[in-house]
């Protein structure tokens, strides 16, 4: 390949990813695998820090990117969506495809599972039939020696006829030897004769005649014998790619291909690579131990059994709240210690420059109280919160949530996988939104995205635990306390699963009308999580990012609210008279005005609707220095507030509309300001209807 | 239909059976070829999902929990 193709190519590779690269200098790298083989783990493992995201142009998907350095060389790794095949035509598979194709990667690495090889040879041998460039990574290597499956990689090599490497990702084994035979095949140093899947006869046949024709439009650059099977197959979305990219057009060579049956040839090509893998499986891989699967069989019965599946999923998830609640309590003390120890020296050094006092006032009391208290309520159950979170799904758990509570949503005519971007939600709702890619079908992806917010995020938590810690443990004092927090937390949650169902299955009843779309879910084995990775990826990637986020919010937010409660029309604070006005609304839902307008104030997110209501109800308009979960519980009471207004709060607090960055990518995803507006209206309405109802209800018993 | 074939949705857990036909059609179909159902695959129905629907077969070493809408469309002989 002469260096006017290599850039073509790699200007393909640009315009497809909008990939940062010189086309002098730069290798680019294709990383291919089925999903839950460590690709991602080679991926990071690469390329470290060295990453970028971007978009697929014109696709929902995101793709990361990285670089690293081997030899004197600079290597440009594409990591492609996970998949365990290129032919059925998902959005993942299109752009893996495409861009094995048409993207021109110097070299493709495709990662698989040294514990399921056969299953992942299946995607091997379809991009060997794409390509010569290829080179097998065995992952996961440790893992199947562990369950006494050995692997002969040189007959492997051999039979697949390019470079296969055995890995260790998580320990860095084998890859420098990656990156090594990598760069050799990238220079075409290696000889290279992939093997090709045998067809029968009479596809062989066929696909030798096309081959006759369209030898001369393909001129080598794409695999005649590859184009070949696509036209053969009739697929029109990947014929037109393919046309477009040869600039030639296979109307007549389809013309003549109309008296097969499709269906049949599909079936016939499908089931040929399948039972060569399958062969080329039993030549290389022995089980020194036929039951390897055992320990995850015997895990999998207890947490997906009938008795103990539901109930031990309620336990972890009340664990990891009470973790959170008690193991909050003391860093919480010590942040605002610290924080509002700060605050008086601020305060000190403001008096001692001569600064006029309302300056003092409004940032002090107003922007850095705010952001002191944000700080030292949110950061420490995030810290312990969000690791907890990221453990399960490491463990690979979260599959199993979403096979336990399938049915439910299958009742809801909701798809499986909503299970998934529901416990996605858990952490960020926007993040949950955004999750709902993984559902292919448009109808119960909607439904997914709509339905998101009705799980709590991580900026609820901290007001749902305070509220239940301080008004449902009542008076009871430390285990008694934190149990009966947890207790209540885990219960509204509950409810938040409960209403997810209720909503996707009364949208699905009317506006979005239909059956739920066929579905698989693979339940992968379970994997040693890797601590150090946990910690530093989710303080990182999610709880540095949650508290940014409510810091930049938080600071503009004090300011507000400092300067209503501070100006004042006929002696009365702009914050009374809104309150005032909001008061009869908020009194039939059994909330009060400053409540209903901290709601309405947190926006911008949710985190800040506490603090913005403590803030309205000192008549200051400055918060205090909540020294003690005691002085809020004083400091609510005194404002009017009993067990029923507590409810309602921690209601409302999980049924309200999303906060404004979730909003917006709700907007972004669905492209429609109609189901954004949707996607407020419904929760709003779930809550005021439930809190109304409790209310009254109440009221009417006499309470 | 063959009297000995049934879909796979009836098969007991902990039971091997053989597939025989695929009756899915177009995108379903493929997802199922994918997974390296095809015929003379032999697939262990592994257990039932406490809410009572999806079972996790294993297929070709994998786990894959499939809703009783597509087991049915798998006929299989109990081995």
């Amino acid at each position: 390949m002469g260096l006017t193709a290599q850039s073509t190519g790699l200007s393909a590779s640009k315009e497809m990813i909008d990939l940062q690269i010189n086309p002098e200098q730069d290798i680019v790298v294709a990383l291919a695998g089925n999903p839950n083989t460590g690709k991602s783990t080679v991926f990071n493992s690469l390329t470290g820090l060295n990453q970028h995201t971007g978009n697929w142009t014109g696709k929902t998907v995101t793709t990361a990117y990285g670089r690293y350095k081997y030899g004197d060389m600079n290597f440009v790794l594409v990591d492609l969506p996970g998949t365990y095949s290129l032919l059925s035509n998902s959005v993942e598979e299109e752009i893996a495809r495409d861009y094995i194709c048409f993207g021109n990667p110097q070299a493709t690495v495709v990662v698989t599972d040294g514990t399921r090889l056969e299953r992942n040879l299946n995607l091997v041998l379809q991009i060997l039939e794409m390509t010569d460039k290829v080179v097998v990574c065995v992952n996961l290597m440790d893992e199947a020696k562990r369950k006494k499956i050995q692997i002969d990689l040189d007959n492997l090599a051999r039979i697949l006829g390019v470079p296969v490497v055995g890995t260790n990702a998580r320990s860095g084994q084998g890859l420098k030897e990656l990156m090594e035979v990598v760069q050799k095949v990238a220079q075409e140093k290696l000889p290279s004769k992939p093997f090709k899947v045998n067809y029968n006869s009479k596809i062989e046949e066929i696909i030798r005649q096309i081959e006759e024709k369209i030898k001369a439009s393909v001129n080598s650059k794409l695999n005649t014998r590859w184009v070949s099977l696509k036209l053969l197959d009739r697929d029109k979305a990947i014929i037109n790619s393919i046309e477009k990219y040869l600039e030639t057009d296979f109307g007549q060579v389809l013309a003549q291909l109309d008296n097969f049956d499709n269906e049949t040839l599909r079936d016939q090509i499908v089931t040929s690579i399948v039972k060569t893998a399958e062969q080329i499986s039993r030549q290389v891989v022995s089980f020194g131990n036929k039951k390897h699967n055992e320990l995850d069989k015997k895990i999998d019965d207890i947490l997906t059994s009938k008795t103990f599946g539901i109930p031990t999923m309620l336990v972890l998830l009340g664990l990891i709240f009470w973790l959170t609640i008690e193991g909050a309590n003391i860093p919480s003390q010590a942040l605002s210690d610290l924080l509002f120890g700060i605050e008086g020296k601020l305060s000190s050094l403001f008096l001692s420059s001569n600064l006029p006092g309302w300056l003092h006032d409004i940032f002090v009391l107003g922007v850095y109280r705010t952001l002191a208290w944000v700080i030292s309520v949110m950061l420490p159950p995030m810290a312990i919160f969000f690791p907890l979170l990221t453990l399960l799904e490491d463990l690979g758990y979260l599959p199993r949530i979403a096979f336990n509570l399938d049915n439910f949503f299958k009742k809801a005519c909701a798809h499986g996988k909503q299970a998934l971007t529901m416990c996605m939600g858990f952490g960020c709702n926007a993040a949950g939104v955004i999750g709902c890619r993984i559902i292919d079908s448009p109808r119960e992806r909607l439904i997914a995205i709509l339905t998101n917010a009705f799980v709590p995020c991580n900026g609820r938590f901290p007001t749902l635990i305070a509220i239940a810690t301080i008004f449902m443990a009542g008076s009871s004092r430390g285990l008694t306390q934190s149990l009966i927090a947890t207790l209540t937390v885990t219960g509204v949650i509950v409810l938040g699963v409960v209403m997810t169902l209720i909503a996707s299955r009364i949208l699905s009843s009317t506006i979005l009308k239909g059956l739920p779309s066929s579905f698989t879910l693979e339940l992968p084995p379970y994997r040693k999580p890797q601590i150090g990775r946990i910690i530093v990826r989710s303080i990182f990637d999610r709880t540095i990012f949650v508290l940014g986020r409510a810091v930049v919010v938080a600071a503009p937010a004090g300011l507000l609210i400092w300067i209503m409660a501070n100006i004042k029309l006929n002696g009365l604070s702009l914050l009374s008279i809104s309150a005032n006005f909001l008061q009869p609304f908020a009194n039939l839902l059994g909330l009060d005005g400053y409540i209903l307008m901290a709601f309405i104030l947190g926006l911008p997110a949710n985190e800040i609707v506490m603090p913005i209501l403590i803030m309205s109800y000192m008549s200051m308009g400055t918060m205090i220095e909540l020294e003690s979960l005691e002085a809020l519980r004083n400091l609510l009471v005194s404002n009017g507030w009993t067990w029923l207004t507590a409810v309602n709060v921690m209601l409302f607090c999980l049924l309200h509309f999303p906060c404004g960055t979730t909003l917006l990518t709700i907007r972004k995803e669905t492209k429609s300001w109609k189901w954004t507006l949707l996607a407020l209206v419904i929760p709003t309405l779930a809550g005021i209807a439930l809190t109304f109802t409790v209310t009254q209800v109440v009221r009417l018993l006499g309470y | 239909m063959d009297n000995n074939y049934f879909p796979l949705h009836l098969i007991p857990c902990g039971k091997l059976a053989q597939v025989k036909e695929l009756l899915a059609a177009g995108n379903s179909r493929r997802r199922m070829l994918d997974l390296g159902v095809i015929t003379g695959t032999v697939i262990q129905a592994l257990r039932r999902s406490p809410s009572g629907d999806p079972t996790a077969y294993e297929i070709r070493g994998a786990v894959i929990a499939l809703r009783s809408e597509e087991a049915s469309q798998i006929l299989v002989e109990l081995l």
